[in-house]
């Protein structure tokens, strides 16, 4: 059974209006909270309830806002991070797609317990429709008061604006983003200070993914255990929304307890593989996460329990291969990907990306050498040394194909060619 | 080379921002949306209007994709060439588009109507191989799915 929250009204083609939204029961989390509630009580729920940050780093968004200190300077900002630009993520897309007043409830909630006036949706340029749909309900919110000056009559006042990325994956990441939107060469900074201490424009700034924000009104009016609750298993909180894709009969978005099992996820909720493939393996959370193998099948899909085996969620972008897919090619795919979007800031990940496709790209090709494989694995491994996340997460394909699939690799060195490609 | 009133309200805009740099990226797309691309002289003018150095704009125009620097055809095609897509084969139907146009990814068909360029993930991996034309994505792409979106644009030509 599908368990829904964040998805609970979705419908066919349209989103939920704001009329609808209100109907049903939507903005009564703010107004109660503006009007009674203390900022430190939307920190404080959000800590007990565990939601962690939904973008993929998964860092405690209760625990993030605890470090906007009550003395920081003003103005404060809130940024929805709708630059969805992992691969094979697409979830913050449907949820816009769905309800767009949950996006903005749980935005206006977290700028009041950061106490944040400017509110800003940083979108990729992809999703034109999305910054459409958000940019008119922004202003119909705007119409009936509940965003703007006075919310409520609580004497707090926020906005939003939509702001259009000119489109590159760097962008996604916190501080790049930042660089973005003071309309700077989107390099990442390197924390401290945070940017919940010093963020846009030097000033405190709290950016969270659009899935994590959504769950706020939830969490607010419903409280941590509830939200603890809706999980698989007592190390996991929530509901997770997994975006599946690849080959699996039913490609799509699932929202299902936090830690539901990969099998489950694919048989009972994909619809299984597709034709009459076998799993192979699948990346767990975006392009930037390890291949799961056969092995993992029935692992549970959580932050905790994937911590715990060695691997990680990510976005929850479970792109699954069977066994007619060839990893070594989907990994030229992936490096080919990274190395193209790498904003060259750094050596490592600017030099480090285009040798491991390289590398890649001749074994696939069919020139590859056996000391290929420890070259691989010792340049995956400096990726570490890198400025920011970037070149760490284009490391984990790499270095997973080559733990649990070095004999598919050593096969395409050996043949000269690959295996999975007709003779020619 | 900008609309009168889109010049206008742009102005209003920077005027009224807490900080003009953060329009950099709006300001160049309306440029573009006017001419198709982002001329020398367009960038040159968004920065006099950002009061920011010409340099400062290039920088960063040259690091997005969706901001054009040499002029392109009236449909810009973008195939998203990722894993998902790559996986349903989207190599062989980017392939098909450029024998189809006469092409090769980077170019512009000779009667000005198509530049065909590659994309990463457009986040439709549900619907994937997948493709974005101007500000629109169109899944679930087969040869005969690509000859009937190409047709539609060919007929209508929209503006």
């Amino acid at each position: 059974m599908e368990s829904r929250v964040l998805l609970k009204n979705r419908k066919p083609d349209r989103i939920l209006d704001l009329a609808e939204y209100r109907a049903s029961g939507g903005y009564s989390a703010a107004a109660e909270m503006l009007q009674t509630g203390r900022p430190a009580d939307v920190q404080e729920a959000l800590e007990a309830a565990g939601l962690l940050g939904r973008g993929g780093a998964a860092f405690s968004m209760g625990v993030k806002l605890s470090t906007v200190a009550e003395y920081a300077p003003f103005p404060r900002y809130m940024v929805c991070n709708a630059d969805e630009m992992e691969p094979g993520t697409f979830k913050d897309r449907v949820l816009i797609h769905t309800s767009p007043h949950l996006l903005i409830e749980g935005m206006l909630l977290a700028a009041f317990s950061a106490r944040a006036e400017h509110g800003i949706i940083f979108i990729r340029p992809e999703y034109e429709n999305a910054a459409r749909i958000l940019e008119r309900e922004v202003a119909l919110a705007r119409e009936q008061g509940l965003l703007g000056k006075n919310i409520f009559n609580s004497g707090f006042d926020f906005d939003i604006v939509v702001h259009r990325s000119g489109g590159r994956y760097i962008c996604g990441e916190g501080t790049a983003l930042l660089n973005a939107l003071e309309g700077k060469r989107p390099n990442p900074r390197k924390p401290p200070p945070y940017p919940t201490v010093k963020g846009l424009w030097q000033l405190p700034t709290v950016v969270q993914n659009v899935e994590t924000l959504c769950f706020v009104p939830h969490v607010v009016q419903n409280g941590a255990e509830w939200f603890r609750n809706l999980a698989a298993g007592p190390d996991e909180a929530g509901t997770k929304i997994y975006s599946v894709s690849g080959r699996v009969r039913r490609p799509g978005c699932y929202e299902l307890p936090m830690g539901t099992a990969l099998s489950e996820i694919i048989e009972t909720h994909a619809g299984g593989m597709a034709g009459n493939g076998r799993f192979k393996a699948c990346l767990p959370g975006g392009a930037s996460t390890r291949y799961m193998p056969e092995s993992m099948y029935h692992r549970e899909m959580g932050y905790q329990s994937l911590s715990d085996a060695g691997f990680r969620l990510g976005t929850a972008a479970v792109m699954v291969f069977d066994h007619s897919a060839c990893l070594v090619g989907a990994t030229v795919n992936l490096l080919a990907f990274f190395a193209r979007e790498s904003c060259g800031w750094c050596t490592p990940c600017r030099d480090g990306l285009p040798y491991l496709h390289d590398l890649l790209r001749r074994i696939e090709n069919g020139q590859g050498r056996a000391e290929f494989v420890p070259m691989l694995r010792e340049m995956a491994g400096q990726m570490g040394l890198a400025y920011c996340a970037f070149a760490p997460g284009a490391a984990a394909p790499v270095e997973s194909l080559i733990t649990y699939f070095e004999d598919e690799v050593r096969e395409h060195i050996k043949a000269g060619r690959c295996p999975f490609r007709e003779a020619e | 080379m900008l609309p009168e009133q889109i010049r206008a309200e742009l102005e209003i805009r920077i005027a009224e921002a807490d900080h003009p740099q953060e329009l950099a990226v709006d300001v160049m797309l309306a440029f573009q949306e006017a001419a198709g691309y982002l001329s020398e002289r367009a960038l040159e003018t968004a920065a006099a209007m950002l009061k920011m150095h010409s340099l400062e704009i290039e920088e960063i125009a040259t690091f997005y994709t969706f901001i054009y620097r040499e002029p392109v055809g009236r449909n810009v095609i973008h195939v998203c060439d990722s894993v998902i897509c790559w996986l349903d084969g989207s190599e062989s139907l980017m392939d098909y588009i450029c024998r189809k146009l006469g092409i090769a990814p980077g170019q512009t068909t000779a009667d000005g109507k198509f530049t065909l360029l590659p994309a990463c993930c457009l986040g439709y991996c549900d619907r994937s191989p997948a493709m974005m034309i101007n500000r629109k994505v169109y899944g679930h792409l087969s040869r005969d799915r690509i000859d009937d979106i190409l047709a539609r644009f060919e007929r209508e030509e929209p503006a």
